[in-house]
């Protein structure tokens, strides 16, 4: 795509949320008095665009930066540097009352289910929470929408009354998401949600929430290490290695051709359910993933590419332009 | 090649303050030398309990109930904890899905290899910590000599499960029981380990059980899968026929609801419907009828066993039948790199 079709695109497809530069890193601190060392750069200067109603997956494996990015979008961790657009408005610095004004449309579905409820508030109470305290609702017409969302969530009516842990993983998971859309968001950051689940939940999830987008019209930032799940749902996906988006391309593109040699071992590295085809997954030999503490120089996957020439060690390589980016040196044909 | 596990009808009960809790019910399995099995079920099926319970490990409340476990001919249900205390680590030793939790953090890896090598193999001090570095470099562990020194919180996920592999195998057991060796890791780190747990197969001959949720791992391993559901075997098979014509509902439910990379990503995921039971409240009948989409009046009523439907294929179901999920033969269509996405 040229830049002029790729600018006329951006107007024309509705851009949500534009992170540019972003960089969120932790101080690393040793010994008695915590004397910082350095820092593990989690997130390293990464830009991207959610549009409307569209999916971003945002995969990784762990460690490389995709949860602290989703974390920063939504401030629960300040970025050192870079800027976050959320429908035009900066939102980077801005105060904690201004920001949870923000944030009724930026909301967030996490991994764990049982660690974001409160074990001693009952379910009812947990969700008419958000309705009250942002006054959608008054107190006493709380119930009522409620229970419309845990209809919307597929869970009986009586679910209300009971306390997290008299729920199973997965209708607790459905509870985290019937909190996410209480205020119905624009923009959901969906941080592993399927990472706690059984497989049968899963699919499940998955179903719910692609329905929820149809009929509520959400944008999700989907985050996840599973490579089938982030097919299943994303329109566009990046792919992130130590702090970095390594690449980034609408989905079809990235799973028939991906540019990235990182991209390309990941999908290889995915056992196929097929006994037949056993033979065709034996090969990998790419050592452990490097500290985000240090980084390597250079293209930050070198040291473990199976193509990787001289200068990958030394020049870091940027990400492409277009539809279909990626940061290579020697991208894959 | 004789059977090296036996398994026959274990019931296993957990004791609790309100009586006892059934957590494991009619399963039988057998392993033969050098044979990988696997246990694949969702949480709390009962995979777990039934593999610990052949080497002793139910804690205090459990025990097996019914039936009996056999190694060899040696009966494992019946077995001392001191005869117990000898297989373990030696003839038949385990890995646990959890390195961190399963390593000492206070001793260095090294000591930590050494003490098996020195307590079943009966070697000095010297001669264990030259076996325990040829093992480390077997596993695939850069700088031996260093890294036995280091403890484990100074190792990644992935170099920490090769040292418990490191320790599993070090005294060439017969039988490895290996509990979602790979659950916790990244998927090019699981490549990695599921390759390293085959080839030392292969050069040792070790029959492996693998216990697991994850089907593509199972695809990638095991010569013959059991299924297990709500604490019943529900279908036994050789990986090759469970894969190509499962015929239980819930394995077919399980492998339609991968989101499988060959997938056609625009269409919903068939999801299997409801949740699993809870062992209190077991449903009468087949345990699998609430969600199966073609449970009939019989289903609800009355037991299935597990019948033979030919070749060793057993099922647990009144109405067995055959129907390629879609994954499936989608996957036989072209591999990842192949295209046909």
């Amino acid at each position: 795509m040229t830049l002029q079709a790729e600018i006329i695109s951006r107007q024309t497809k509705n851009e949500l949320l534009r992170v540019e530069h972003l960089k969120t890193y932790y101080p690393l601190q040793k010994g008695l008095f915590s004397r910082p060392t350095g820092h593990i750069k989690a997130v390293d200067d990464v830009s991207l665009t959610l549009y409307k109603g569209e999916t971003l997956g945002l995969v990784g494996e762990s460690g490389c930066g995709k949860s602290t990015m989703g974390r920063s979008i939504i401030r629960l961790e300040q970025p050192n540097s870079g800027r976050i657009l959320f429908e035009g408005e900066d939102i980077t610095h801005m105060t904690v009352k201004k920001l949870n004004v923000v944030r009724t449309q930026l909301q967030m579905i996490f991994q764990d289910p049982f660690a974001s409820l409160n074990p001693r508030i009952r379910i009812c109470d947990a969700l008419a929470e958000p309705l009250v305290v942002h006054k959608r609702v008054r107190r006493s017409e709380a119930a009522r929408e409620v229970e419309a969302l845990l209809q919307m969530v597929g869970l009986p009516r009586s679910t209300g009354e009971r306390y997290p842990h008299e729920l199973s993983g997965g209708q607790r998971q459905r509870i985290g998401i019937a909190r996410a859309i209480a205020l119905r968001p624009k923009l959901i950051i969906c941080d592993e949600p399927l990472s706690a689940l059984d497989v049968s939940i899963q699919a499940q999830m998955m179903n719910l929430l692609q329905d929820l987008q149809e009929e509520l019209q959400f944008t999700y930032l989907f985050i996840t290490h599973g490579m089938g799940a982030v097919k299943q749902m994303s329109t566009r996906i990046a792919v992130m290695y130590l702090g970095k988006i390594v690449e980034l391309a609408p989905t079809q593109q990235l799973f028939r051709q991906p540019k990235h040699p990182y991209t390309q071992l990941l999908l290889r590295a995915v056992p196929s359910p097929d006994p037949t085809l056993r033979s065709a997954n034996e090969y990998i030999h790419a050592g452990d993933m490097p500290s985000s503490g240090e980084p390597p120089q250079g293209c930050r996957f070198h040291t473990r590419c199976p193509y990787a020439q001289a200068n990958c060690g030394v020049v870091e390589p940027a990400l492409t332009e277009g539809e279909h980016a990626v940061s290579c040196h020697y991208p894959l044909a | 090649m004789g059977k090296l596990l036996e398994v026959e009808r274990l019931q296993i009960a957990f004791r609790t303050d309100q009586g006892d809790v059934i957590s494991v019910d009619e399963v039988s399995f057998d392993i033969k030398a050098g044979e990988t099995v696997a246990i694949v079920g969702e949480s709390g099926c009962g995979k777990s309990v039934t593999s610990l319970s052949l080497i002793g490990l139910l804690g205090k409340r459990g025990y097996v109930r019914q039936g009996e476990s056999r190694f060899n001919g040696f009966s494992l249900t019946k077995a001392s904890s001191a005869e117990l205390r000898k297989l373990r680590g030696n003839e038949i030793s385990m890995i646990f899905q959890d390195s961190m939790t399963s390593l000492n953090p206070v001793i260095p890896i090294g000591e930590q290899l050494e003490e098996p090598i020195r307590l079943h193999l009966h070697l000095s001090r010297q001669q264990a910590k030259a076996v325990a570095l040829d093992m480390l470099r077997k596993v695939g562990i850069p700088r031996p000599e260093v890294i036995s020194k280091e403890y484990p919180q100074t190792l990644s996920g992935g170099m920490r499960q090769r040292v418990m592999i490191a320790i599993a195998l070090v005294c060439k057991p017969k039988l490895l029981i290996a509990d979602e060796p790979t659950t916790a890791l990244d998927v090019t780190i699981q490549a990695q380990i599921v390759q390293l747990m085959k080839q030392l197969q292969a050069s040792d001959g070790t029959s492996i059980l693998l216990v697991t949720h994850d089907l593509g791992v199972v695809a990638e391993m095991a010569d013959k899968v059991v299924v297990m559901y709500a604490g019943q075997v529900v279908e036994t098979a050789d990986v090759f026929t469970l894969f190509r014509a499962p015929q239980h509902p819930y394995t077919q439910g399980l492998m339609r609801s991968i989101p499988h990379l060959n997938r056609d990503s625009s269409k919903r995921m068939d999801a299997i419907a409801g949740t699993v039971p809870s062992l209190q409240h077991m449903p009468t009948g087949c345990r699998y009828h609430p969600r199966c989409p073609h449970a009939v009046g019989r289903c609800r009523e009355q037991r299935p066993a597990l019948q033979n439907v030919g070749n060793e294929h057993l099922v647990r179901c009144w109405l067995p039948s055959e129907s390629v999920p879609p994954t499936v033969k989608d996957s036989l269509a072209g591999h990842i790199s192949g295209g046909a996405v």
